[in-house]
């Protein structure tokens, strides 16, 4: 696997930061672009997605898949590579993100897609943004579960304990729950700080067989279960307090034949502070609407609290390259299982870690991705 | 941009197609249309010619109310493009009486003052091509 280490890249193509990305994480590997047959891509990918990728990189594919749930896309691909893997279609896969929405280029899915779509004209129309969908959710929350904003805020102090200790984050200064509550209100009940940041980058993922890994000098991790799961408005019966890892965290457990309890660390991708907040409600963490107690007192915090989330400072406070946070969810979650993140905020004896990923929006519909890994096979 | 609309807020026109003309021809005389499941009678959001749970089921339209209540609301503070003028507005979920729950704005107060559970009325923002936008003020 392999992350971008940039996070303003200028004078770079978005098909160039997937070259590198890919590049990377081969290496990481001890491949190359010859070995892969499979290739995976999302609605970051330009043109084609992965027909018009493939072309660029030079890859000679019999398998490839382009699907798209946002910024989760990337772990359900894992799903569906570790799925393909098992069914001996494929040996090597590659999973690569790349996007630059903060010096400029394509933007996520293309907006021709977007105002084409049915809902479209009963959204668009109303000043929807990306932070004021994910306010209707929060304030939801605070309405039926009394979460507080000095409770959202305890998810960014962690993260951005962990970012402190990554050279490469957008963001390394620790904050406090004060300067949380006290930066500019963006949508109520979500502050400036409650937000994710906007990065350039991307980041690449390897899947091989057995008998590959078995070939390499590297330590690969065990995809010990896998769960995805969409959710909707449901024809105008939208429930804005619950995400989709409803469904998709049990899954993985399942097959994974794990609990909850059992969890090391976890990656939950962290748009804004109210979604990991109701992810780990939803994977089972805690109880519906205990999520804001749960946070609270540094249960988050590296390396020695109840549940240690987000090492790399996530995307509260690292990056969020292309707007899509799921790939980075997974190379992180690899980093503590290989030993392999920063000393400070390394989890020890990490057996177990989970990775979720949330794409689409809180307040419409999404696509949500749970994935279990193990430490060694 | 074009000019804003009766309250204030953009009112950029929608995509009308086959499928929800009925609706928008109706909001252009100041009535809400919505369409109704034939099997299960869940009233279906966002307009359609099928059930949305139950997929293939067929519908018939009716009038509703216009009544609602406040199920979700934030007060947009930053936002970029043709809405940054507008702000700060209020971008709510109302649930209709008849029980879907509709993304929309809600108008004609102090966006300080709306509240979940507020009792509201939908009111019809005209388009400058004419079909009007479903938005709401405290009823």
């Amino acid at each position: 696997m392999y992350e971008h280490p940039g996070r303003e890249l200028p004078d770079r193509t978005l098909p160039q930061i997937h070259a590198e990305v890919a590049a990377g994480a081969l290496a990481d590997a001890g491949l190359s672009l010859d070995d892969v047959d499979a290739y995976y891509s999302a609605g970051d990918a330009p043109g084609f997605g992965a027909l018009s990728m493939a072309e660029y990189l030079g890859l000679d594919l019999t398998y490839i898949d382009d699907t798209e749930t946002g910024g989760s896309a990337y772990l359900v691909h894992v799903q569906h590579a570790a799925a393909a893997i098992a069914a001996g279609q494929v040996n090597v896969a590659l999973i690569t993100l790349a996007g630059k929405p903060r010096t400029g280029g394509a933007g996520p899915g293309g907006s021709a897609r977007f105002s084409s779509a049915p809902e479209a004209s009963f959204e668009n129309q109303f000043g929807m943004s990306v932070p004021g969908g994910y306010a209707l959710a929060a304030a939801r929350h605070m309405h039926e579960f009394g979460t507080t904003s000095e409770q959202l805020a305890e998810v960014k102090v962690a993260a951005s304990t962990h970012a402190q200790h990554n050279p490469n984050a957008f963001l390394q200064d620790v904050v406090t729950v004060d300067e949380v509550v006290s930066s500019p209100m963006i949508s109520d009940p979500l502050h400036r700080l409650d937000c994710c940041v906007i990065t350039d980058g991307g980041g690449a993922l390897v899947l091989v067989s057995e008998a590959v890994a078995a070939s390499l000098n590297r330590h690969c991790v065990p995809v010990l279960g896998t769960g995805t799961a969409i959710k909707h408005t449901s024809g105008g019966r939208i429930d804005l307090t619950h995400t989709g890892a409803t469904r998709s965290g049990p899954l993985a457990f399942a097959e994974a034949g794990v609990t909850p309890a059992d969890i090391d660390y976890v990656s939950i991708y962290d748009s804004f502070t109210i979604t990991v907040l109701m992810t780990l409600e939803d994977l089972g963490f805690c109880a519906k609407g205990g999520g804001g107690s749960f946070v609270s007192d540094g249960a988050l915090q590296a390396p020695n609290g109840v549940l240690p989330f987000n090492t790399d400072g996530g995307g509260l406070c690292n990056n969020h390259p292309a707007n899509r946070g799921g790939m980075t969810k997974v190379v992180e979650a690899v980093r503590q299982l290989r030993g392999e993140a920063h000393p400070a905020v390394q989890v020890p004896d990490c057996e177990l870690a989970l990775a979720h990923g949330t794409g689409g929006s809180l307040a419409t519909r999404m696509g949500s991705a749970t994935l279990v890994m193990g430490r060694s096979a | 941009m074009s000019e804003p609309g009766t309250f204030g807020l953009p009112v950029p026109p929608p995509t009308v197609n086959l499928e929800t003309q009925r609706f928008w021809d109706a909001t252009r005389e100041g009535r809400l249309e919505l369409p109704r499941c034939d099997d299960c009678g869940d009233v279906v959001w966002y307009p359609r010619e099928h059930c949305g749970p139950l997929g293939d089921s067929s519908v018939t339209w009716f009038e509703a109310s216009g009544r609602g209540t406040v199920y979700s609301c934030t007060v947009t503070r930053r936002i970029g493009g043709s809405w940054r003028a507008a702000t700060p507005f209020v971008l709510a979920y109302v649930e209709l009486e008849e029980g879907p729950r509709v993304l929309t704005n809600i108008v004609g107060c102090d966006p300080e003052t709306v509240h979940i559970g507020q009792a509201v009325q939908a009111v019809f923002d005209p388009t400058p091509d004419g079909p009007a936008l479903l938005r709401f003020t405290p009823a």
